[in-house]
């Protein structure tokens, strides 16, 4: 995909340019780079300034944001724009994410390609509406009701955030699934350093489009070519059962299994491809002790990793980027030598557990909630205590 | 001997016919007055997206009528609607959905998208109950229905949609019944044509899970309840409330030129594509 | 180096933090700048957090800070006693009535009238916060001169950069003789 004229030369009056922006600006500014063209929202904290600026900005590049009325909206806006063939977001925080779970599903089951933007902050309910969490990495990933797979992405500061949001839409067109980026708060809400990137530099993957009568949501291929409305191919999108033509069949048991087995093969298959990770392993030679952090947390956890080398505890470091699919291969070839394995993240333990089922080594959250990210002090305390 | 096709075969998709509705159900005739509607305006289906929910009337589209369809989660046909239309205004986008989906679950949507006035056209079969979930009550069934879930009594007023839509700020609304099949035809046609959100309210029968509960037993004994009750708006004027509120006010609210939601949005971005083209550059 | 302003809603608070990292970021070094949000922002404990480094930033939110820039009785208050020791308070001598029993030992303690001068020289009290960055900034040495100028220039409101300048200007002469004193 090739940007047009007005995206263009909206770019280029960006690239190379430094700004001193939010997380959140840096992430809508990402979504613009990315050719989103259409972003529906719904106003909450902490995720506001993301609309606010694409309904500044995404009119001068050609794209239209709009505010519906509530966030079942926003979601449903989106799904049916990117049918036809637009790029497509909404961004919010965890009570509209909550809201939003029925209608992700949908873009599931009808493999649209979509993006999520959920800022998190502490919940449950509302919680501290205005505080950092890291409280919906398991929404993210079983929010949304059935047998399904997801892509999550966290970056961990402002450039990441428009980096990211690059490779989000890559993903979901790429896949044909929505994605979610899984910010946080903190990261959403600090402002830092963004340097706006050369648009000649960017890349778009393009969605594979469905050769005439060739099935819509099936076929040879994990991820079928897509046709979009208004080509006369008469499509049917239903998020009900449905056979490879995508006309419902809700009582063949075999339908149901091969749809839901290939949707989620499409990405479990893809892992190796689509996971990321950050290892930063001690160069001093072989750690016994390890951390596991992402978004928010891991700054302050990669500074108390650094904080106790200087005082000669070796200690292994690794940032999961791609949250979904989960980095499995990735994190047991992380463990393979250690005894412990710390996972500071601002919720009780969602991101451990999931580490605990790939490794054999002991695996302790540093869990920090209350609003407020831990200090690089608090975690080095806990590498400390696990000597 | 040749074997006999009806004109309008082309606009339904043939492969899954006959269609799975029960006897004497109104979705026939909704469809059946659909489709002929947009063979009236002279309408490609190819130029066509219709989005439907979930319930009987959704299948109205999804599967039977023949073009891009959208079937969409429970309430939200509108809001999905919203999102294809406002990226291709040059689409005709079609939400037939129910009672239940458009004014119940999904009643917000409803009452913002007549708000914004985007050119939809939005076909709400009002058969006052839930029929695909086995007869629950439903924001539009009658004060006094014993339904499923309300088995000693309905205490409830039932919702006037149609009114609500025009007080809303949509640009065309009409009600009108099964009963009433070739002002209805006429009525979708004005409404697909119209620029702005149009909607009708079409009360329909559903004899199986709604019949039964009120002791009417067939389609015809609706059809002819919904003859007699129905009273032309034009001569509503000199009759009370009282008179009124066990009747059906049918023939067009409202008709009148808005603001097109869609229309406004893009003039919008071009203006401030315009004014981004002057300036010199940064 | 990290930096407090606290004051009330309206003081332009956020802005000199806003400012101040944004300059920094201009000067060629790391900033993250952070403030209270919703309830947290009004009343007397408006807050506007900045941290400068040469390095990478993996401190977000950090427990103390080595310098607080204090310009209202309640955000005093609330923020001294999370001063490092030996940390730097900058108040605003007219505002605030300081306590020694809640403040840490050896902080190094610096009074100015920001208030009083922005009132009575450009009949703004809101120019408070210029005067007070440019003491800030120049006590400390926190970025250079003219990194934090354009920064002001393009953060204020149009047709004002010249008057915050002077104030900002001000504050770096005050802070000038200040240090010729020590």
């Amino acid at each position: 995909m090739a940007f047009d004229d007005n995206r263009l030369s909206y770019l280029n009056r960006l690239a190379g340019k430094r700004y001193f922006m939010l997380g959140d600006e840096a992430c809508a500014y990402g979504a613009i780079y990315a050719g989103c063209d259409f972003i529906a929202g719904y106003p909450i904290t902490p995720a506001s300034e993301i609309a606010e600026l694409l309904a500044r900005e995404l009119p001068r590049a050609g794209g239209i944001c709009i505010q519906m009325e509530d966030e079942l909206a926003s979601i449903a806006a989106i799904i049916g724009a990117s049918w036809t063939g637009a790029r497509t977001m909404t961004a919010t925080s965890g009570p509209g994410f909550s809201l939003m779970q029925e209608n992700l599903g949908y873009a599931v089951m009808t493999e649209t390609p979509c993006v999520v933007v959920d800022v998190q902050r502490s919940g449950p309910s509302t919680g501290q509406a205005t505080k950092p969490a890291q409280g919906d990495m398991m929404q993210a990933r079983w929010g949304t009701h059935g047998d399904h797979n997801i892509i999550a992405l966290s970056p961990n500061s402002g450039q990441e955030c428009l980096d990211l949001m690059l490779e989000c839409f890559n993903l979901a067109d790429e896949y044909r699934t929505p994605v979610i980026l899984l910010m946080d708060g903190e990261i959403g809400h600090i402002r830092e350093s963004v340097l706006m990137p050369d648009p000649e530099q960017i890349t778009h993957k393009t969605r594979k489009a469905a050769r005439p009568g060739e099935d819509v949501f099936g076929g040879d291929d994990l991820v079928p070519g897509m046709v979009h409305y208004g080509a006369g191919r008469n499509i049917h999108v239903t998020g009900s059962t449905h056979k490879a033509n995508g006309m419902r069949d809700v009582t063949t048991p075999e339908v149901h299994d091969a749809l839901i087995r290939r949707i989620y093969a499409k990405i479990d298959q893809n892992r190796e491809k689509i996971v990321r990770v950050e290892a930063d392993t001690d160069p001093r030679g072989p750690a016994r002790i390890g951390v596991i952090s992402y978004g928010a947390s891991s700054r302050p956890a990669r500074g108390a990793v650094l904080a106790a080398r200087s005082e000669g505890i070796a200690v292994d470091f690794l940032r999961l980027i791609t949250i979904w699919p989960f980095a499995r291969t990735q994190v047991a070839e992380f463990a393979k030598d250690l005894d412990i394995i710390l996972v500071p993240e601002m919720n009780l333990g969602q991101m451990s557990r999931e580490i605990e089922r790939f490794v054999d080594c002991r695996v302790q959250p540093v869990s920090k909630i209350g609003g407020i990210p831990h200090t690089i002090g608090q975690i080095h305390r806990a590498i400390r205590e696990a000597v | 001997m040749e074997e006999y096709r009806h004109r309008l075969m082309d606009y339904v998709r043939e492969e899954i016919m006959p269609h799975r509705f029960c006897t004497g159900c109104g979705c026939g005739t909704v469809l059946n007055a659909f489709v002929n509607a947009v063979e009236g305006v002279g309408l490609s289906p190819a130029k066509m997206v219709c989005v439907s929910g979930i319930g009987c009337s959704s299948w109205i589209p999804s599967p039977y009528f023949r073009s891009d369809t959208l079937h969409t989660t429970h309430g939200r046909p509108i809001a999905f609607a919203t999102g294809v239309k406002i990226m291709r205004p040059d689409l005709t986008v079609i939400v037939i959905a129910g009672d239940g989906d458009v004014a119940g679950i999904g009643g917000n949507h409803l009452i913002h998208a007549a708000r914004r006035n985007i050119d939809l056209s939005v076909f709400m079969v009002n058969n006052m109950i839930y029929g695909m979930t086995g007869g629950q009550v439903a924001p539009t069934t009658p004060y006094g229905v014993k339904t499923s879930t309300t088995p000693h009594n309905n205490v409830e007023p039932a919702f006037k949609v149609a009114e609500l839509v025009m007080t809303a700020g949509a640009s065309y609304v009409a009600r009108w019944t099964t009963y009433h099949v070739f002002p209805l035809m006429e009525s979708m046609q004005n409404a697909i044509r119209k620029r702005g959100f149009s909607f009708i309210e079409i009360v329909s029968q559903c004899p199986d899970n709604y019949g039964r509960r009120i002791g009417l037993r067939t389609a015809v004994e609706f059809l002819h309840q919904f003859k007699e009750k129905a009273v032309r708006i034009d001569k509503t004027a000199g009759m009370s409330e009282a008179e009124l509120a066990d009747r059906i006010i049918i023939g067009k609210l409202c008709d009148r030129e808005r603001p097109e939601f869609t229309a406004e949005l893009h003039a919008l971005t071009r203006r401030i594509v315009a004014a981004l083209k002057q300036e010199q550059p940064a | 180096m990290i930096i407090r302003f606290a004051g009330f809603g309206g003081q332009g608070i956020v802005l000199s933090s806003y400012i101040l990292g944004q300059s920094a970021v201009f000067d060629g070094k790391k900033a993250i700048q952070n403030q209270a949000y919703g309830s947290e922002s009004r009343g007397g404990e408006c807050r506007g957090d900045v941290i400068i480094s040469a390095d990478d930033i993996y401190e977000l939110e950090p427990d103390y800070q080595d310098v607080l820039v204090a310009m209202a009785q309640p955000a005093y208050e609330k923020f001294v006693p999370l001063l490092r020791r030996e940390g730097t308070l900058m108040i605003d001598q007219d505002l605030i009535v300081t306590d020694h029993n809640i403040e840490p030992a050896g902080i190094t303690r610096y009074s100015i009238s920001a208030t009083d001068i922005a009132f009575k020289k450009y009949g703004r009290k809101i120019m408070a916060n210029m005067v007070m960055l440019g003491y800030l900034n120049t006590v400390l040495g926190l970025v250079g001169r003219n990194a934090m100028e354009d920064a002001i220039s393009r953060n204020v409101p149009r047709g004002s950069a010249e008057v915050n300048l002077q104030a900002f200007a001000d504050g770096v002469t005050l802070a000038q003789q200040e240090l010729k004193k020590r």
